[in-house]
């Protein structure tokens, strides 16, 4: 009997009680009627107009979410990974940036570049041609479409380019050398070797999409559509309807089963571990000619989600009218006397500094071991932990409040109206990407490392802390970070489970977005952003490099 | 004779000791009051007035009584009631004074027991439609909807002068609205709409492809930025304010009638900080909050002493379209699904 054997025990059991619980009650609750159990909320979901026109509206964003992050991220991630291009450092920088954006702030900001008709990009398109017709409406759906998109790019950007990283070329190179030509090569040595990667990457784009909350309550609720999640969150209006929006959920819930099944199936049985005791080089494709073009178009990316975006933040900030031009005349600091001597933002800063080091630190270490338990097939139901921790991707958090605010206001652990509650749904929230961080971290470890250990007499816990763990550092360092930020830029569930001595930065931002307060929520914004990248910059001068590229 | 001096000087006696009882003892109880707030240091407030509104309001408190922090809460008034019910549920006694603009809202909390039975000081010489008749809740600040348009964009003379004129089809996709389901002043006004046109309007409102946002104040915001040059309701000091901060905005009142929204404050009956509620209670009622109101916020009060900007109009001389609070409680929940049924969202 393996001495370790308590220890994974114990990591399973925390986590089928932070995630099962909640998705226990969300089942109890889709089927609970007035007498006794009924279907009779499924039947409506499926039946009423409203809301099957909000399924639908979630599954044509979330496909095409997933098709152009692919588009972006795909290219970048090769062309940052294996050519020559020029000033990677940079692209991946804000690449990173884009990633760690939240993604209603960058809404809120293509509302003010692109609004139908205030917005700046449409009002410089009309005075440059003469046009009546606006050139982008992002309250519309390919609006919002292109809005998530460009901050959910970097899910596959991540997942291909770490991948590309950790696959050497001596394969591709073989392939060369036997006379395939660049493009043979490219389509059949290296796309299969990073298909797993660009599935799972359009699969969390896709994903993201679907559990994304703040978007579409700035872009869909204006232009008169709901998604799944606005609706949801509508639902909870006075008076709630609480098993409506269960069962409105449950849809969501299998939707993400059935593309984690499809993706298991896709990837079959093979094994990518590509880091193992071998050495593996990797070499540049020149890309000659197409090197400047190449940059211009990542850059051109980039300008979408991160130097429009910013720029009409920070005018903003300083805007008494944000609409018009930044002359003397509109130049003010009063927005930040506004914002900062409000009485609920300073307690939201605290707060939210709180849960995010918190959450990070309990998140990092759980997602550590369960992805280790899993990949090392530790306890029998691996299989079942792995879907357990990665359900809570399907969970908008909307519905994760409701479900934790129904669990966790009654005996015996009566969380609601403490920082706890927000924990606890924090934490179950960021456990898929605190898994999959962790578990690729795992996959790359092959082991055949441990294995020489566990042969010269160690035991399982002693390889993990003197083989594993130092192997692994760098990737569980990488996944408190993705935590830190994942936390502090979470909305969807805080906007249910925020008590006046609990909000967060976020909801302070949406109460101030619902009432048009422009100069603060900018402000506010900036402030969460450097809050963001302070944590970025920390984290990869302890870890020496960026999380998400090369080793240079 | 010599009786009736003795009457009359025992009179007299009785009226100095009744007048030096009557200024010393206030006196002493109003210090033990504000002491015994201080004690308590905060109240929390869940306000649906405007953010900027609601912190200056907070900062003349804090300003009279030092060492008492107002703790402003401010979103829409269905977000409140949303939030208060929630509370109540989970057994949380976090707010002191209750401020939506949705009367409906004090005639559920009445009748559920969540209210503090409490009459703001001076709040009796205020007109009726201020008064909860059992004592429970009073009219805080009212407004009117009104329809505002960007004068950049539209002209004083294509600008729309009636409700039915926004039902043109040449306003598609040129008009904004605030949503019931958020904001109480809409919510007032969707169903006095109703009772005035009937469900039709809302209908045919629909067709212009209306712009939605949520709060009330909002609309002001989206006219100013010329995103949509109309706005189809909205509180008319939002529009004020928005006016006087210079920008390009007028406000039409319309013949047919213009909703009133009067806002209610009450204290919650589990109210942590009963004494600090008491005191801000009646502070946010007193001449000098009232008239700050009316002169830097644009509202109307229902403060019999209060004079108005000479900017305003007078609520006399607006045809005024009153909902009954019974109603609008009975009817919240047809209110927000059929605006959601034609606007969609």
């Amino acid at each position: 009997m393996d001495r370790s054997l308590p220890v994974w025990v114990l990591a399973a059991l925390a986590l089928v009680l932070l995630m099962a619980l909640p998705l226990g009650w969300l089942g109890y609750a889709s089927v609970s009627g007035e007498g006794g159990a009924t279907l009779g909320h499924y039947r409506q979901v499926f039946t009423d107009g409203a809301l099957q026109k909000a399924l639908w509206n979630t599954a044509v964003l979330a496909f095409w979410v997933g098709l152009a992050s692919l588009a972006l991220g795909a290219p970048m991630a090769w062309l940052t990974a294996r050519t020559d291009l020029p000033c990677k450092r940079l692209i991946r920088g804000l690449i990173l940036a884009s990633f760690v954006t939240p993604p209603f702030l960058g809404a809120f900001a293509w509302v003010m570049l692109a609004g139908p008709n205030a917005g700046l990009l449409n009002k410089l398109y009309r005075s440059l041609t003469g046009a009546d017709d606006p050139l982008l409406n992002v309250f519309s759906m390919p609006g919002l479409i292109f809005v998530v998109a460009i901050y959910t790019f970097p899910y596959v950007f991540i997942m291909i380019a770490n991948t590309l990283e950790l696959i050497p070329s001596d394969v591709e190179e073989a392939a060369a050398i036997l006379g395939a030509s660049r493009f043979r090569v490219a389509l059949t040595v290296t796309l299969p070797m990073v298909l797993p990667a660009i599935l799972s990457g359009f699969i969390l784009a896709v994903l993201q999409a679907l559990a994304l909350f703040g978007s579409p309550a700035i872009l869909a609720l204006p232009a008169g559509f709901h998604t799944i999640t606005t609706q949801i969150w509508a639902l909870f209006q006075y008076p709630p309807k609480v098993e409506m929006a269960a069962a409105f959920s449950v849809p969501l819930l299998l939707a993400t089963a059935l593309l984690l099944a499809l993706q298991k199936r896709l990837l079959g049985r093979r094994g990518y571990a590509a880091i193992g005791g071998k050495g593996g080089q990797r070499r540049r494709i020149p890309l000659g000619p197409w090197r400047l073009p190449a940059l211009a178009a990542c850059l051109g990316v980039m300008a979408c989600s991160i130097f429009l975006p910013y720029a009409i933040l920070a005018k903003a900030a300083f805007a008494r009218a944000w609409a018009q031009p930044l002359t003397a005349d509109n130049l003010t600091l009063a927005n930040f006397g506004f914002t900062f001597q409000q009485s609920s933002t300073q307690a939201a800063i605290l707060n939210t500094l709180e849960l995010g080091i918190l959450t990070a630190c309990v998140g990092a270490g759980l997602a550590a071991l369960l992805a280790y338990v899993v990949n090392r097939k530790l306890v029998l139901g691996h299989q079942a932990l792995a879907f357990l921790t990665l359900a809570p991707v399907a969970i908008p958090g909307v519905v994760l409040a409701v479900a934790l605010f129904v669990t966790y206001t009654r005996p015996p652990l009566q969380l609601y109206g403490s920082l706890a509650i927000l924990f606890v749904a924090y934490l179950t929230k960021e456990m898929p990407v605190g898994y999959s961080q962790s578990d690729a971290t795992f996959k790359g470890v092959h082991p055949e490392l441990e294995e020489a250990g566990r042969i010269l007499g160690a035991g399982r816990l002693r390889v993990l802390g003197e083989i594993t763990a130092p192997l692994a550092r760098s990737g569980i360092i990488a996944t408190w970070c993705f935590i830190f930020i994942g936390v502090i830029r979470e909305l969807s569930a805080s906007i249910i489970l925020f008590t006046p001595n609990t909000k967060v930065i976020s909801v302070v931002i949406f109460d101030l977005k619902e009432e048009g307060e422009f100069g603060a929520i900018a402000v506010l914004g900036l402030f969460m952003l450097g809050m963001t990248f302070a944590a970025v910059v920390l984290m990869q001068t302890l870890l020496g490099r960026d999380f998400v590229g090369a080793k240079e | 004779m010599r009786a009736h001096t003795t009457a009359t000087r025992s009179a007299v006696l009785l009226v100095l000791a009744l007048s030096v009882v009557s200024t010393a003892v206030p006196a002493l109880a109003e210090d033990a009051r504000v002491e015994a707030a201080r004690k308590e240091g905060k109240v929390v407030w869940y306000t649906s007035l405007a953010l900027s509104s609601s912190e200056k309001v907070a900062k003349l408190f804090e300003a009279a009584y030092p060492g008492i922090k107002v703790e402003v809460q401010r979103t829409g008034s269905e977000r409140i009631l949303q939030r208060v019910m929630q509370e109540v549920q989970a057994n949380l006694k976090l707010v002191d004074v209750i401020h939506t603009s949705d009367a409906g809202h004090f005639v559920l909390l009445k009748e559920k027991k969540h209210l503090l039975k409490y009459t703001p000081a001076g709040a009796d010489a205020f007109p009726p439609g201020f008064k909860d008749t059992a004592g429970y809740y009073y009219g805080l600040r009212a407004t009117v909807n009104a329809i505002a348009y960007n004068t950049k964009i539209v002209t004083a003379a294509e600008a729309p002068k009636t409700w039915k004129d926004l039902l043109d089809p040449k306003w598609k996709g040129k008009l904004v609205t605030a949503h019931p389901g958020y904001s109480g002043v809409i919510a007032t006004h969707v169903l006095a709409l109703v009772q005035l046109h009937g469900w039709d309007y809302w209908k045919q409102l629909a067709q212009n492809r209306v712009m939605l946002v949520q709060s009330a104040v909002d609309p002001a915001g989206v006219v100013a930025s010329g995103e949509r040059p109309v706005a189809v309701d909205g509180g008319d000091y939002t529009f004020y304010q928005s006016k006087k901060k210079g920008n390009p905005v007028e406000i039409v009142y319309p013949k047919e009638g213009v909703p009133v929204v009067i806002s209610p404050s009450a204290i919650a009956a589990w109210a942590p900080h009963p004494n600090a509620a008491k005191l801000f209670t009646d502070f946010t009622f007193s001449r000098e909050v009232q008239q700050a109101l009316a002169d830097s916020e644009g509202l109307y009060t229902g403060h019999p002493g209060v004079r108005y900007p000479a900017d305003k109009p007078r609520l006399s001389d607006l045809k005024l379209l009153q909902v009954d609070p019974e109603e609008l409680q009975k009817r919240n929940d047809e209110i927000k699904k059929r605006f959601v049924e034609f606007f969609g969202a």
